[in-house]
């Protein structure tokens, strides 16, 4: 036998390259770009739209728009594109709101110290947790206090001056701080032995949920005085926090109650095995497996409550939309909706994904499939 | 004594009860403090609790309307104005929402990496930015950026689009359309019993018939036989530029379209990762076993992925509509006259009464979302897998 160019005695083949087109920048493109002819007219499509995105939006946004100019007509003579010059020149109350100039590293350090406030909530493995989880505890005085003022030579600041995104991040944090420990109990409450606890806590979350927040905003803006004793008057931010509490508030329990229905019914009766007490089994037993469940989808709520934020302009509080919003009402600035919003959009487009990246790292680290 | 307390303390069923009623009395304090600080209100203000208000005249134009209605009609016939025009929004929102959002899923499935790729993007960028901006960011480029009537966008000289809404040609019915409409309704039930019969065949006898396109056959000729059985009974007005604005045609104001479009992209966004994950959640065992007994791709599809992520599908995709719907209660940002904004906007406003028009308000949407997810519970039942 005549071992030639085809075949080779055995052992001795060499490692040839894989055949022409299959691998490297070629391969790839045909297996993911132009597989079929239905594949390959998708592609072009898709480029065809991607250049006409590109072609429009690259000039609009950037080359032909205007950084600075003093109102909209002075935008319009530099150049045709977006007039950025409306976010340029009202930046700071986007940031701050109507906080006063001279106080506003009171907004930055709390805004600094939630960061550190928040480090051991969100990163399980982080050094000193312990210690950390003490400051937490009492970062929320130390926020109010910063913020607020009042006391320690602190100039009071009234919160209608709270205003851009500051406000969205006071709103959110809090209600989301407490819509959690209030959502656990309303799950407990649903999925409770006890008729009565088990209604009421059903009715709750069913009206919470059946009904669109802006109407819950109304009745905290319009009625809740109502229901207070004659006389009390309360300040709206707080009276807004309570509702956007409750309404995440049910929407979380929901989605607890689903992470406990997930639980093996073993689970429960080892618990009951070896003698725990309703508030021992749910300690140790359930809610930790049920958080743990339901944390993609609790994250998935926060994100929901931070974007809702933006309803508050409705009933006339300033966050980042309503300064837009109040900028727009400027006749200088009349008509230059589209930057506006989509400055505003960014801004919240970038926490949330944040977020939502957040929820997956922590899926996965929480995960022990064997996948 | 105290030994018979600390007995019943500790007896589980006694337990329950004692606290259930500690509960029933802290409940009953709670809401008696409640009604209490109301009527002390109520009559510190010299404010009664009436529903007479209804039937007053409401005192205020509405610019698009579905039923008769003009500002002599009474606050209520105004809240049913604002509630038909909440449901023509959600109608429209839903329809545009699923067919885009199915589009977009399908995308997300494919294995096309830059279709896939643009179609992940948007959806991102489309979800994570809230629904409000969406609403306002097309109202505003409506207004905004659109040209004025005189230099309208103009569409094969039938429909115009200007900063002041869309206009499009408006079908009017003439002398015959009874017809049409009898037609119409023959050809969908037809289609109803068509597809039930074909559904029995195929399970009796595994034939299947091209059931989608004979329906759609049927529904489009069977209304054009009618047509033009009786000579054509339908005529269209077309919008003319009649001074500084169009006439006639049937007008889409700036706010609908605003609202409509917005809630359709961004509802559309979370529809297709609920059908990309549905279709995900069919075990690949499923697609394998019935590639390899020989089915085609789309028999595969049809036959085995989609009749099981339809499970998967159908309750979450239930949920969007109805969050679509609750979301159309921002009109009230742009100014669409829907039930908020009507109701929970203006009367309230005009008559001072915030108690009884919030509550008709919330009652109102309670029951629309009670109903919609009862009926999903019957269906959930309905489709449940059965455990063997």
């Amino acid at each position: 036998m005549v071992f030639g160019k085809n075949n080779y005695a055995p052992g001795t083949h060499p490692d040839l390259p894989p055949p022409p087109g299959t691998v490297g920048v070629v391969g790839w493109l045909k297996n993911n770009l132009f597989s079929s002819l239905s594949n390959s007219i998708l592609t072009l499509l898709s480029l065809y739209l991607l250049y006409l995105l590109i072609e429009g939006g690259l000039s609009w946004f950037v080359v032909d728009a205007v950084v600075s100019a003093n109102d909209k007509p002075g935008c319009r003579k530099i150049g045709n594109g977006a007039c950025w010059a409306v976010i340029v020149k009202r930046f700071d109350q986007f940031i701050y709101g109507f906080y006063p100039l001279a106080e506003r590293w009171r907004i930055d350090t709390s805004f600094f110290l939630l960061f550190i406030a928040a480090a051991p909530l969100l990163y399980p493995d982080i050094k000193f947790r312990k210690y950390m989880l003490i400051f937490s505890c009492f970062y929320p005085f130390i926020a109010f206090i910063l913020i607020k003022g009042g006391v320690f030579n602190l100039l009071t600041i009234e919160t209608n001056l709270f205003g851009g995104a500051m406000l969205t991040v006071i709103i959110g944090v809090t209600s989301i701080a407490c819509s959690l420990p209030l959502g656990i109990l309303l799950a407990l409450g649903r999925q409770s032995r006890l008729k009565l606890v088990k209604l009421l806590s059903v009715c709750f979350i069913e009206f919470m949920r059946g009904v669109p927040l802006i109407t819950l905003l109304f009745v905290a803006s319009t009625m809740l005085n109502y229901f207070l004793p004659p006389g009390t008057n309360f300040n709206l931010l707080i009276r807004v926090i309570i509702m956007m509490t409750f309404f995440s508030a049910a929407y979380i329990a929901e989605v607890i109650r689903g992470g406990i229905q997930a639980i093996p019914k073993g689970q429960y009766e080892a618990a009951d095995a070896i003698g725990l007490t309703y508030w021992q089994t749910t300690r140790f037993i359930t809610l930790p497996q049920a958080l743990k469940i339901s944390i993609p989808g609790i994250v998935n709520t926060f994100i929901g409550l931070y974007k809702d934020t933006t309803l508050v302009v409705i009933i006339g509080l300033l966050d980042p939309l309503g300064i837009g919003r109040a900028a727009l009402a400027d006749t200088k600035w009349n008509g230059l909706s589209t930057e506006t919003y989509l400055f505003v959009a960014v801004i919240f487009f970038i926490s949330c994904f944040a977020m939502s990246r957040y929820s997956l790292w922590l899926e996965k680290k929480l995960s022990t499939d064997h996948n | 004594m105290s030994f018979n307390l600390l007995k019943i303390w500790r007896n589980e069923k006694s337990r329950e009860i004692i606290v259930q009623i500690i509960v029933l009395i802290i409940f009953g304090w709670f809401i008696s403090w409640l009604v209490g600080n109301v009527s002390g209100n109520f009559e510190k203000l010299g404010k009664d609790l009436s529903f007479e208000f209804l039937f007053i005249p409401a005192g205020y134009d509405i610019n698009q309307y579905l039923i008769s209605y003009n500002n002599r009609d009474s606050h209520l016939r105004a809240a049913v104005v604002g509630l038909l025009n909440t449901g023509l929004v959600a109608f429209f929102g839903i329809i545009i929402a699923t067919i885009f959002g199915l589009f977009l899923g399908v995308l997300r499935l494919s294995k096309n990496w830059l279709a896939n790729r643009i179609a992940y993007w948007y959806v991102e960028f489309t979800r994570n930015v809230p629904i409000l901006l969406h609403i306002l960011l097309w109202h505003g480029i409506i207004i905004n950026t659109l040209p004025h009537p005189k230099q309208a966008i103009d569409i094969l000289d039938v429909s115009y689009l200007t900063n002041r809404g869309f206009y499009i040609p408006k079908p009017i019915a003439e002398a015959g359309i009874e017809l049409f409409y009898l037609f119409t309704i023959i050809a969908i039930i037809f289609a109803i019993l068509f597809n039930k019969f074909s559904k029995k065949r195929q399970e009796n006898t595994g034939k299947q018939m091209p059931v989608f396109w004979i329906n759609l056959m049927v529904i489009i000729l069977f209304p054009c036989i009618a047509l033009l059985l009786n000579n054509f009974p339908i005529s269209f007005s077309i919008p003319e530029l009649k001074g500084f604005n169009f006439r006639g045609g049937l007008h889409l104001s700036p706010e609908l379209i605003a609202l409509t479009f917005a809630l359709a992209i961004y509802t559309a966004a979370f529809i297709a990762e609920i059908v990309r994950a549905g279709i995900l959640a069919i075990h690949k065992g499923q697609r394998e076993a019935a590639e390899s007994i020989g089915l085609k791709p789309d028999k595969v599809m049809n036959l085995v992925i989609l009749p099981q992520a339809r499970r998967v599908i159908i309750p979450p995709l239930t949920s969007q509509y109805l969050n679509l719907t609750k979301n159309s209660s921002l009109a009230i940002a742009i100014g669409y006259m829907d039930l908020v904004a009507t109701l929970g906007g203006i009367s309230l406003n005009q008559t001072g009464r915030e108690m009884e028009t919030m509550v008709l308000v919330l009652l109102i949407y309670l029951c629309i979302s009670l109903s919609i997810s009862s009926l999903m519970n019957w269906y959930n039942y309905r489709v449940k897998l059965v455990d063997r």
